[in-house]
């Protein structure tokens, strides 16, 4: 049964505060340390989402996201490269075998301000080109105005639009403001048939925060305790070192537990994050850190 | 959420795939003496009978220390350093002057926190994390404070000449020893008052070390003496004729002896005492965090605290889904280890602690009473009990009536404000209380309410040295913090 969206659901903004400060109080060391960092890594969504974007940019991001560090073959690969639409085709190609998915951004992405016949016919676009991910945006000129059910049938059209293709729903947290529009936001994305929700585009500051994503996952935990159905979460933009990465993962592993630390439901929308990462599990097996200069860039 | 989804609803794992490795806080800079004395006239002396009681870690049972035991003979001697004391140097000290050394305390005590964290852990079995970021932070917080007040009396009681009592003799609990010797030093000192105060037998070493750190920033000898031992010795400080004034936190049986020695020797008095609280919440409250903040509320410090919300009394339509997100929040509680910096519960403070925990968990099983307990091993060595709820219970329950001082929380079902005010106070005690509601109208219906000292609102178990602390009923007589915890060390005249 589909909430009333006008309800909102309460959340204590100091509270989720509290709680995001505790999970960082979590100290992680030794074999936990190791795991959690390569688990990190294999949820990356590299990412490029700049008009600056050429063929070779994006080529060179495909074959970090295959070999991330290929002197040392226990290194994972990440879970997804994040492009255009119309940079799908080369990535797809060029990944082709790995495994690794291919996410485009579409619908009028960052602003979501296209008609929604425009947006509809991105999508199919970027499905037909070999995007198995769609991350699209949501209009928040509608959420904010309280139309949530014009939201709601958005991304029902957009997910239908999306045939096989994952969708994931970015809600822009950062135009959204308080922790109850965000548990709003997801619950609309999620009953209108979200397979992931996910905090931002990266293009509008503050970006993906640990509060946030909290608020989110709870909005995933009660669906999941209502329904037995499990949708996925990904933070994206500012989560740029390791210890930020663990402390994400520390949260979802109390709070959902141990079924969403794979890649299939929780990716860390980044780009720099993977080199942190990759040092630092380096430094875990050899004891030594090395120059960022040892670790290519994507 | 409907009783069919709660039905079908599924359990998350929270233990497979991915456990944290320890990560225990080292106590090698932490220097134990083998043998403690008393600490009496500015040096530590022998006591005068050359007996010694052993202190153990109540997480592994392992010898800590060996601590002296003072007979009357050791307290008369400490009462007469602090007279001498107060009569000759702390009572003629310029007021900015006394400021100085409360500030001192303070900052020496910032420098060395790290080390009265571990030390603090290992006596009473709390988690690093708590004696880290609660318990010694607030210490430090309280000497800044009340050093604050020092040269400003006249300003917090305008018109009136605040003057000191005398010496005043202090009887510390073992829940939160250094924290409550501060909150009972700090505005002592600042008042121009001089002090005799005992820790509790099983957890004396973090005041002992506040002795040796008091020494060290040169407080003129005798303004503050520790005398260690049995309950006897508290017993004699409050009937002792040289001491002016009795704080005294503990238990309210303990409380009662005391408030008569007190009254029959001409003594002030304040009383903290024991508590049953009830966190209230109302079904419009932020569910996850009205989680947390029960979480808070009765397993901080093992539900060793006297204003722990040890009643939790949630409106019915919320009440399924708070349980269950009550009971999953509980599954990722981490016991163990009480210096790994990932313990959430640490050990119960005494075995004599424990079993009285336990007898009241005996008691209810056997008359009826649904108890819930997480899944977590216990460690072999040590007193342990863990996080649990108990269900189905209703005011005439002993278990609902009496203070357990342990990780137990009872849960109870209301159906409007009214109701759960009167559940609230229908109880001896009146220390504090919680109201969960996305309402700020009904935080102030209900929280005028409820007959209690305290009253946190969507937050539980916050201190700060600004606010006052203390309880109605039996749950003590006087206030501690804030310009009302000054009063009791003054004599107010016009």
């Amino acid at each position: 049964m589909i909430p009333d969206f006008k309800q909102a659901i309460p959340v204590d903004q100091i509270g989720v505060e509290e709680r995001v400060a505790r999970f960082r109080t979590r100290s992680i060391k030794k074999e936990s340390k190791l795991f959690a960092l390569k688990l990190a890594l294999q949820m990356v969504d590299l990412t490029t989402l700049e008009g600056m974007d050429s063929p070779g940019k994006v080529r060179q991001l495909c074959d970090k996201a295959m070999y991330p560090y290929e002197a040392d073959p226990d290194i994972p690969k990440v879970a997804a490269i994040c492009v255009y639409p119309n940079r799908v085709r080369l990535a797809a190609g060029v990944l082709k075998g790995s495994g690794i998915h291919v996410a485009s951004v579409a619908t009028s992405f960052p602003s979501g301000m296209g008609t929604l016949e425009s947006r509809i016919d991105e999508v199919k676009y970027a499905v037909d080109e070999g995007a198995d991910e769609i991350d699209m945006v949501i209009s928040r000129w509608a959420f904010l105005k309280g139309e949530y059910d014009y939201v709601f049938d958005e991304i029902a059209a957009i997910k239908e639009a999306c045939g096989p293709a994952h969708l994931k729903v970015i809600l822009e947290t950062g135009e959204l403001e308080t922790y109850e529009n965000v548990r709003k936001a997801s619950d609309i994305a999620i009953y209108a048939g979200a397979d992931f929700i996910k905090t931002s585009t990266g293009k509008i500051s503050p970006a993906a925060t640990m509060p946030v994503t909290l608020v989110m996952l709870y909005a995933i935990r009660d669906y999941y305790l209502k329904t037995g159905s499990k949708i996925g979460m990904k933070p994206a933009g500012g989560i740029r070192d390791a210890k930020t990465a663990l402390h994400y993962l520390v949260m979802v592993k109390e709070t959902l537990g141990a079924d969403w630390l794979t890649p299939d439901l929780f990716r860390f929308g980044a780009s720099s994050l993977a080199n942190d990462l990759l040092m630092q599990i380096i430094k875990q097996k050899t004891g030594h850190y090395q120059s960022p200069d040892y670790f290519s860039i994507g | 959420m409907s009783e069919k989804e709660l039905t079908a609803r599924q359990n998350l794992h929270f233990d497979e795939l991915w456990a944290y490795d320890p990560a225990p806080e080292s106590p090698d800079h932490v220097k134990i003496e083998e043998q403690y004395n008393l600490f009496i006239d500015g040096k530590f002396q022998e006591p005068a009978g050359g007996r010694y009681f052993e202190t153990i870690n109540p997480a592994n049972e392992t010898l800590l220390s060996r601590v002296a035991r003072a007979d009357r003979s050791d307290l008369d001697k400490a009462v007469a350093a602090a007279r001498k004391a107060y009569d000759g140097v702390w009572s003629k000290m310029p007021a900015k002057e006394r400021g100085k050394y409360i500030y001192r305390i303070a900052r020496l005590l910032q420098e060395r926190a790290r080390e009265f964290a571990i030390l603090e852990s290992m006596d009473t079995g709390k988690p690093i994390r708590e004696s880290r970021d609660v318990d010694i932070p607030i210490v430090i917080a309280h000497f800044f404070y009340y050093a604050g007040w020092a040269d400003k009396l006249k300003y917090a009681f305008p018109g009136v000449d605040p003057r000191p009592l005398g010496v005043a003799g202090q009887i510390i609990p073992w829940n939160f020893p250094l924290l409550m010797a501060a909150w009972k030093i700090a505005p002592a000192l600042a008042t121009g008052n001089t002090v005799v105060i005992k820790p509790a037998s099983s957890t004396p070493l973090t005041l002992l070390k506040l002795g040796e750190l008091i020494r060290d920033a040169g407080l003129p000898a005798g303004v503050v003496n520790i005398v260690t031992g049995p309950g006897e010795i508290g017993s004699a400080i409050a009937n002792h004729p040289g001491i002016d004034k009795i704080a005294f936190t503990g238990s309210t049986e303990i409380g009662r002896t005391i408030q008569e020695a007190s009254l029959r020797t001409g003594k002030k008095y304040t009383l903290e005492l024991g508590g049953k609280a009830a966190n209230i919440v109302f079904d419009d409250a932020p569910v996850e965090e009205a989680v947390e903040g029960i979480v808070n509320g009765i397993f901080f410090n093992q539900g060793h605290v006297c204003c722990a919300g040890s009643r939790l009394l949630v409106q019915e339509g919320v009440a399924d889904e708070l349980v269950h997100k009550l009971k999953m929040r509980m599954e990722t509680l981490i016991l163990g280890d009480p210096l790994d910096k990932n313990t959430d519960i640490g050990a119960i403070n005494s075995k004599g602690q424990l079993d009285s925990i336990l007898g009241y968990l005996t008691d209810g099983v056997e008359s009826g009473l649904q108890i819930y307990q997480t899944k977590c091993d216990l460690p072999e060595n040590g007193f342990w009990c863990p996080p649990t709820l108990v269900e189905n219970v209703s005011q005439a329950h002993r278990i609902v009536q009496e203070e357990v001082f342990g990780p137990v929380l009872t849960i109870q079902t209301f159906r409007t404000p009214e109701e759960a005010v009167s559940l609230a106070n229908n109880t001896p005690y009146g220390l504090s209380g919680g109201v969960w509601t996305d309402k700020g109208s009904k935080i102030f219906k209900v929280g005028k309410g409820i007959r209690a000292g305290v009253i946190w609102a969507n937050t539980f178990n916050k201190f700060d040295p600004t606010s006052p602390f203390g309880g109605y009923k039996e749950s003590g007589m006087g206030r501690e913090g804030g310009i009302h915890g000054l009063l009791p060390y003054l004599e107010i005249s016009q």
